[in-house]
């Protein structure tokens, strides 16, 4: 069998045969509600919902990590006696470290 | 007198959405001649017109009236047409054991005397439409349009999006395509 042929056969018949141009009765009009009933994009809208949507999973997240660093604080603490206050020591040492450097003191 | 497209326009795009449905009026039944093309049931080729209208809507402000709005719309059927191809992926591995009686017969009397047959028979239009069902979704696009529609390389590569080149390609790996679908046929019901 020739494809070929076959297939330009196929194709001619496609061709004879055009598709009738048939609009359903009332399409017009189902499309102009729907397009009405479609609400416009409102992007402040669209962000407020989102945000707040977004509110619980951040207060969940806000929660965990504190209770996380609540934990490990107090596991140091027992662990070493005093660690809270090697925790308040390492945050002054941060806190202060750019005065420290900058003092003419520090440069003898 | 009918107000233009291009009246009609804008005033649908001062807000008056009511104005668009002329506009729907108008270039439904193009459209709707182009959706037959790709979907066989008559619910897929409303919705698929539907889609094109909506997108036109939507997409209105980017009309910019340098070519006639008609153009502009039948770019965004084919492009929404394709689409609908893609979405909708039917199994192509089918096998054709399921052919019509009408259609074997017509098959069998191809292999016998090819020339005599004619070209409007309805078996033979049932089995192309088989058959385009069974190659990939850029492959029946660019067939129905370049040798179903007869439109030129150049019209379908401003219908479609797609360089020259790619749809010369395209068109070369469709023809492929299909002579490899007709070759299983062929397999099937002759061996």
């Amino acid at each position: 069998m020739n494809l070929e042929q076959l297939r330009q056969k196929l194709i001619a018949s496609a061709r004879v045969s055009t598709p009738e141009p048939r609009v359903p009765y009332g399409f017009s009009t189902r499309v102009i509600s729907r397009i009405k009933g479609c609400r416009p994009l409102d992007a402040w809208g669209f962000w407020a919902h989102a945000l707040w949507r977004a509110t619980a999973p951040c207060v969940g997240v806000a929660l965990i990590l504190g209770a996380w660093s609540l934990v490990t604080t107090l596991k140091s603490s027992s662990g070493s006696g005093n660690g809270a206050f090697d925790v308040a020591q390492e945050f002054e040492n941060t806190l202060l470290a750019g005065t420290e450097f900058d003092s003419p003191d520090s440069l003898r | 007198m009918d107000p233009t497209d291009g009246e009609l326009i804008e005033s649908v795009l001062r807000g008056d959405a009511s104005s668009f449905e002329p506009l729907i009026e108008r270039y439904s039944p193009r459209i709707f001649a182009m959706a037959h093309r790709y979907a066989r049931r008559e619910s897929e080729v409303e919705d698929i017109v539907q889609e094109v209208w909506l997108k036109a809507f939507q997409k209105l402000k980017s009309f910019r009236g340098e070519a006639p709005f008609e153009h502009w719309l039948m770019r965004l059927a084919v492009r929404t047409c394709y689409d609908f191809l893609r979405l909708h992926q039917r199994n192509r591995e089918a096998p054709f054991s399921e052919l019509s009686d009408s259609e074997t017969d017509w098959l069998e009397r191809f292999a016998t005397q090819p020339e005599a047959l004619p070209e409007d028979a309805e078996a033979a239009r049932q089995l192309v439409q088989r058959v385009l069902e069974q190659v990939s979704p850029a492959a029946r696009l660019v067939i129905t349009l370049l040798e179903i529609e007869e439109h030129s390389v150049k019209e379908i590569s401003a219908l479609t999006g797609w360089s020259v080149p790619l749809v010369k390609v395209r068109a070369f790996r469709a023809r492929a395509e299909m002579r490899k679908v007709l070759a299983r046929i062929a397999r099937e019901k002759y061996l």
